[in-house]
């Protein structure tokens, strides 16, 4: 009961505030909604018994992605500028294209994700556990991957300073 | 006797040779070379006729012809084939040896004719060129072959006449030759391929053997009333026609005259013009087996050419224009001999008369033409006004040109005589109205004749030359003017029916004394006529125009068939047939192309403004196909 | 034990992902581009997670696929800011109808 009233002030969050961020026609609004987007994403993780994810979430989305977004639009405009309206002839297509895509996942999740699944099985995932298979070699276990990402990050540092330099 | 290709590959190696060395070579060293070209197919040619007439070519009383080389060039279908050959019979070798001694005089008469012009060596190697293409069309094994050579002495022709390229009168006259000749060629072609689909083979050999595959079993199919193999006759005839300058072809010659004189008299008036009547002795057999109507057309075109010719030439001042008209109406008077001829040993007396009035008219009329250019040389003038009295100048000429004049006249000794009366005699046998008017045009051209000799050598004897012309003796230029002269006198002694007959059966002719003596006199009547008219300068030639003004008008205006020609060219052709052909290429097919080129450029830019360049419509193009794409995976 | 059907949480993120396919197409700032493309990586995150807590319990694949793809937002959302600050210095201005310079 408890958990259903959570969800649906979850979900109603994520939905509503998405919306708005979408919408917005002030940038730094726009930012901030989609930040509250980001919490609300980091508490359907924890509902979902994911606690080492949900906080992944919160410290690298909400709070380093979201920052560098908001420096940027410092950065590049001033805060209180309003956005220009958006004209009908962009807004029609880009509703279409959306709804139309809407329409048809409904159609198919509708038919298809139906039952219930047994969550007997279900064990939280521990620490140690998340930290071996991160780390480990045999089957389902992430060390390639792991290696991959940091080099990935390495690069995407040196990237982002190539390009942004002052020269 | 294989080794008489090279009397046709030799000239041709010639023509490369002074082609393409051009400027590099000395005009006196291209000459040189190009007369020893000659010289060497010359000794070649008589070679060739000794062994063959003397020696090899007689197997049992009857001429064969030999085949010296012949191979496959082309293979069109199964049994249609085109070779490439050597073809050794009586009147190809006795054309070997005409074509070779004019040649060999023109090129000899040209060191000092032509001394001093622009382009020598140009002239020396179309000289050669074109004497590989006549040897090669005479003595081709098939039809096929003949049409190319035919074609390339078109070309030749072409060349020569323009050699002055800078003259526009000469330009046009080039180009006057092509185009009629060409246009006649059409027929020509259309002839052959009508009688090749028809009998399967473009080979001599199979087409004129009167008892072999071809003629014996008579092709069945008719269109119209005639057969189709005298169809494809009668416009093979008119290709032969339109080399000959037959009516109504003829318009060409008479202005062929601007190339230089030692053309004239090679191409002009003994050899390239003659391709037509060789044409029609070529396919005797067929003509007079397959196609005997067709013969008749051809014996009264011939002698209307004829005396059409000799009305015009009556009233002509340009010299080499006399001469040309002069040979219009010899040619006609051997295709009319041709047209009226029987087959077979001394019925064919038709046949071997246009043979030999072939032979000797090669020899007197190369004569009066280099005789004619002898004089155009001295006074630099081709008008009969700007002359007169020329005998005690140029005493050589003088002499060679009256034994040319009494020789075509067909006054005996000479060999215009013989060959002349032998015609007379084979048209009073077949045709009395033939015979009449080619008696009738004896008698004209004997006056014509005279009236030019007299004109020139007699007539203003006191006349005033700005600087005296002057002759230079035994040179270059009289020596081939005195061995024609010679030939002239001896060659009508030949007996030449035991050489050439129509079916290779030797035959000996005795003279029809009444013919003889009537065409003697009509020549001698002509002679007087032309003696008072002409001998001394007086007033009756202008009386007599004045009492025949509008026959002297039309025949000086070679009765308007220029003009007949130029307006069906111009109002009717152009303005009809090619106006609307033009318009329609112009608007239609280049239009349909146009509009090809538009319509893409148009739905181009039309269709460009999907690449604008916004990353928004770019990502909506991504997200609607996946969307299509995910919906035919999941609902197909 | 939990009474939230794995539908919910799709019918979550399918709503979420269109929202932000609708925020790409219809934004002008490349910013609130980029915040779009932020919630589509969102939702496909979500699904991905609820698959795997609801389909597979007892593996984790799903949910260290989530973390990687955290991880990637991250360093890609840094490399776009950068280009971003790249543009905004030469043309003074991040509309995106200011880059349409690729087109025919």
């Amino acid at each position: 009961m408890g958990e259903q009233i959570v969800f649906s002030v979850l979900a109603i969050l994520i939905v509503a505030f998405s919306i708005l961020s979408v919408v917005s026609r002030r940038i730094l609004r726009a930012a901030t909604y989609l930040l509250f987007v980001l919490i609300a994403t980091g508490g359907l993780y924890l509902m979902m018994g994911y606690q080492f994810l949900a906080a992944v979430q919160i410290s690298v989305y909400a709070g380093g992605i979201m920052v560098l977004y908001i420096f940027s639009i410092l950065l590049t405009s001033h805060a209180g500028d309003k956005a220009e309206k958006v004209s009908w002839k962009r807004h029609l297509p880009a509703a279409g294209a959306a709804t139309v895509g809407l329409a048809f996942c409904a159609h198919i999740i509708y038919y298809n994700v139906k039952r219930v699944a047994d969550l007997d099985l279900f064990n939280a995932p521990t620490m140690q556990q998340i930290g071996a298979n991160l780390m480990g070699t045999s089957k389902n276990q992430y060390v390639l991957p792991f290696e991959a990402i940091s080099i990935l990050l390495l690069a995407c540092i040196v990237g982002a300073i190539m390009i942004a330099r002052k020269r | 006797m294989s080794y008489t290709v090279l009397i046709v590959v030799l000239p041709f190696l010639m023509f490369l040779l002074l082609g393409l060395l051009d400027s590099k070579l000395k005009p006196k060293v291209a000459g040189i070379l190009g007369t020893l070209g000659l010289s060497t197919v010359a000794i070649l040619s008589y070679v060739t006729a000794f062994k063959y007439f003397f020696q090899v070519g007689k197997v049992g009383e009857i001429w064969q012809p030999i085949t010296a080389l012949n191979f496959n060039w082309l293979q069109v279908t199964e049994k249609l084939h085109i070779d490439l050959g050597v073809l050794l019979d009586p009147i190809s070798v006795m054309m070997l040896v005409v074509i070779s001694t004019v040649s060999l005089m023109v090129h000899i008469y040209s060191l000092g004719y032509m001394h001093g012009e622009k382009g020598f060596q140009r002239y020396y190697a179309l000289l050669s060129l074109f004497t590989f293409s006549m040897l090669g069309l005479v003595v081709a094994t098939n039809i096929f072959q003949m049409y190319i050579f035919w074609e390339l002495v078109g070309v030749s022709s072409y060349s020569l006449i323009g050699f002055y390229y800078t003259k526009p009168s000469a330009v046009a006259a080039s180009k006057k030759a092509f185009i009629v000749t060409r246009f006649a060629d059409m027929f020509f072609l259309i002839g052959i391929l009508v009688l090749s689909y028809y009998t399967g083979t473009f080979s001599f050999a199979e087409l004129c053997n009167p008892h072999g595959p071809v003629l014996g079993t008579t092709i069945g199919d008719t269109f119209m009333g005639w057969s189709v193999v005298s169809w494809a006759m009668m416009l093979i005839f008119m290709g032969g026609a339109g080399k000959s300058a037959m009516l109504p072809f003829h318009i060409w010659l008479p202005d062929a005259m601007e190339g230089p004189t030692p053309v004239s008299a090679l191409i002009h008036a003994a050899t390239m013009v003659v391709a037509g009547v060789f044409l029609v002795a070529r396919f005797f057999p067929v003509y007079y087996f397959g196609a005997p109507e067709v013969l008749t057309i051809i014996s009264y075109i011939g002698a209307a050419t004829a005396l059409f010719a000799a009305i015009v030439a009556c009233t002509q001042t340009d010299i080499k224009r006399v001469l040309a008209f002069s040979t219009i109406s010899q040619i006609a008077f051997m295709i009319t001999s041709l047209g009226v001829s029987n087959y077979g040993g001394e019925h064919g007396l038709g046949y071997m008369a246009s043979m030999f009035h072939l032979f000797t008219h090669a020899f007197f009329k190369a004569l009066l033409f280099l005789g004619a250019g002898a004089v155009i040389h001295a006074v630099h003038s081709n008008e009969m006004k700007d002359m007169g009295g020329l005998r005690k100048f140029l005493p050589i000429t003088n002499i060679t040109f009256l034994i040319a004049c009494l020789s075509i006249a067909g006054i005996p000794p000479f060999s215009g005589f013989f060959s002349k009366d032998e015609i007379m005699v084979a048209a009073f046998e077949k045709d009395k109205i033939i015979f009449g008017i080619l008696y009738f045009t004896a008698g004209l051209t004997a006056f014509y004749m005279f009236r030019l000799y007299y004109r020139i050598f007699w007539g203003d004897s006191n006349k005033h030359y700005h600087h005296t012309p002057h002759e230079g003796g035994l040179n270059n230029m009289t020596i081939p003017l005195i061995f024609l002269a010679l030939l002239t006198c001896v060659t009508g002694f030949i007996p030449f029916g035991t050489f050439v007959s129509s079916n290779g059966e030797p035959f000996v002719t005795s003279i029809n004394w009444l013919v003889a003596s009537l065409s003697v006199g009509v020549g001698v009547v002509g002679i007087v006529i032309a003696t008072v008219m002409y001998l001394k300068k007086n007033s009756k030639p202008d009386t007599m125009e004045a009492a025949l003004k509008p026959l002297y008008k039309a025949s000086y205006n070679k009765f308007w068939f220029d003009e007949a020609w130029m307006f069906a060219t111009k109002q009717i052709v152009f303005a009809r047939i090619s106006k609307p052909i033009a318009w329609f290429d112009r608007h239609i097919v280049d239009g349909f192309m146009n509009a090809l080129s538009t319509v893409t450029n148009w739905t181009s830019r039309k269709i460009k403004v999907v690449q604008s360049g916004e990353i928004q419509d770019y990502a909506l193009a991504f997200f609607v196909g996946a969307l299509v794409i995910a919906a035919m995976v999941i609902f197909l | 034990m939990t009474t939230i059907p794995l539908f919910a949480y799709i019918v979550i993120s399918t709503l979420m992902f269109f929202i932000g396919v609708y925020g790409f197409l219809a934004r002008r700032n490349m910013l609130t581009i980029l915040m779009s493309l932020e919630l589509m990586l969102n939702a496909a995150d979500i699904n991905f997670a609820a698959f795997n807590r609801y389909l597979y319990p007892g593996q984790q694949d799903g949910m260290f696929f989530t973390l990687f793809a955290i991880g990637i937002a991250a360093a890609e959302t840094a490399v776009a800011i950068a280009i971003i600050i790249n543009i905004y210095r030469n043309l003074k201005n991040i509309s995106v109808d200011e880059v349409n310079k690729m087109k025919f």
